[in-house]
């Protein structure tokens, strides 16, 4: 139900106050101006987006969470990767703070974000521990040098 | 090992059978030596076959990421109890560090996606240790009892918490015969960008989906070949050539509490 409410508010709030891209000359000074975001382009259109983003979203996490369909078109991660805001701290900004790109336009719109209960609003912060991935000795592919290195000790 | 010697013991589905002790009176002597030696050859051997796959031939096929999961794979754990270190909680560090969640100082109610437990015999003072976690049933009583459909099991058999749905009415939490389940009471921030959880949601264990979905195998079962004891192995429960089916054949393994009817996933040898 909550989703469903959030949904339409969302929908009606990007009908109502969102101008569309092409109106972008004649914006009146009051039009929240968002930062932009890493690249040259967004994953599709910026109108586009702008209407549409909430329902790519919502069709993105139905197929990720329930079907583990995991493309990175449409994925949250990715929006927050690209679009995350530098505060004064030279650290991006958490949704916590005006700055932070999502907040631009829906602090204008009204529009309340329930995604940063439960997701991350910034990119995370890049240490050595964070994922098995960048992790030295935590790897099986160092396992793999170990044995080889284990095997050339045999070998001599 | 030991609580096999009488057969047909009643030690096949519950994990505080009491059956850590030895009970010699009942037992052939000279039977029982030939069975610890049968034992001892059958541990060589799978000490051989432990170092083998730890050495980088343990990681899940790989699915491309726009195909959905399909249910010809059946994800499952073997944990060896007999190696499962008594004080060693590399896979709950490992866990915490991964998915993000920590102790908030309140015991009754922190998140326990994986917690230690040491089961005793009261009577012989023997015990051993092992990890439980979310044992993702083949018919998970926390789904059945969802009503908003929150939680649900993936087609592989990954059970999950759609935390987008769920409305925190924890019933999963009372259903899951495992107390495998936890509630977020706190608001939180920062969560890891593949593990979100918030405030006002049931989680659990993942399996660590995001890592299965890459072809990887979950935090716990890398730290626990890494610096524990090497007691869990991953691996497709449906494949018959994969290495945990084959020693799920092999072997005598137990799932708790196997009498609900739940099917776990998650299989334990020696306890």
């Amino acid at each position: 139900m909550r989703l469903v409410v959030m949904l339409m508010t969302l929908l009606t709030a990007a009908v109502l106050v969102l101008p569309p891209a092409t109106a972008t000359a004649s914006e009146p000074a009051w039009v929240p101006k968002p930062a932009r975001g890493r690249g040259d382009k967004c994953v599709a259109d910026t109108a586009w987006m702008r209407r549409n983003h909430m329902t790519a979203l919502m069709h993105h996490r139905d197929e990720m969470v329930h079907e583990g369909i995991r493309t990175k078109r449409f994925d949250l991660t990715g929006c927050i990767d690209c679009h995350a805001v530098k505060g004064a701290d030279g650290k991006p900004v958490t949704i916590a703070s005006p700055k932070h790109f999502c907040r631009t336009c829906h602090d204008y719109a009204a529009v309340q974000i329930d995604c940063f209960e439960c997701h991350a609003s910034r990119p995370e912060a890049k240490t050595a521990a964070t994922t098995g991935e960048a992790a030295p000795g935590r790897a099986s592919k160092t396992n793999a040098a170990v044995l080889a290195q284990y095997l050339r000790s045999l070998a001599q | 090992m030991s609580c096999g010697a009488k057969s047909g013991g009643g030690c096949g589905s519950g994990g505080a059978c009491g059956c850590a002790g030895e009970r010699r009176d009942t037992v052939d002597d000279a039977r029982r030596d030939f069975l610890r030696g049968a034992a001892a050859t059958a541990v060589t051997t799978l000490a051989a076959g432990v170092t083998l796959y730890s050495f980088g031939a343990e990681s899940a096929a790989a699915r491309a990421p726009g195909e959905e999961v399909s249910s010809k794979v059946r994800w499952g754990l073997l944990i060896d109890a007999s190696k499962c270190g008594d004080g060693c909680t590399a896979c709950v560090t490992a866990c915490q560090t991964e998915n993000g969640w920590r102790d908030t100082g309140h015991p009754e109610t922190d998140p326990q996606w994986i917690r230690k437990l040491t089961v005793e015999n009261p009577i012989n003072g023997a015990s051993f240790s092992l990890p439980m976690m979310c044992q993702h049933c083949a018919d998970p009583p926390c789904v059945d009892v969802c009503p908003t459909g929150a939680s649900f099991k993936r087609a592989d058999g990954i059970v999950l918490v759609d935390k987008h749905i769920c409305i925190g009415c924890r019933y999963c939490m009372m259903a899951c015969p495992y107390k495998a389940r936890s509630f977020v009471h706190e608001p939180l921030e920062d969560q890891k960008p593949y593990a979100p959880r918030g405030k006002g949601t049931v989680e659990s264990c993942t399996l660590c989906v995001h890592r299965v979905d890459e072809g990887r195998i979950p935090a716990c079962v890398e730290a626990c070949n890494d610096t524990g004891g090497g007691a869990m192995l991953f691996g497709d429960l449906n494949d018959p050539s994969s290495e945990i089916s084959k020693r799920v054949a092999a072997y005598r393994t137990t799932r708790i509490r196997s009498d609900l009817g739940c099917e776990p996933g998650v299989y334990y040898r020696n306890i």
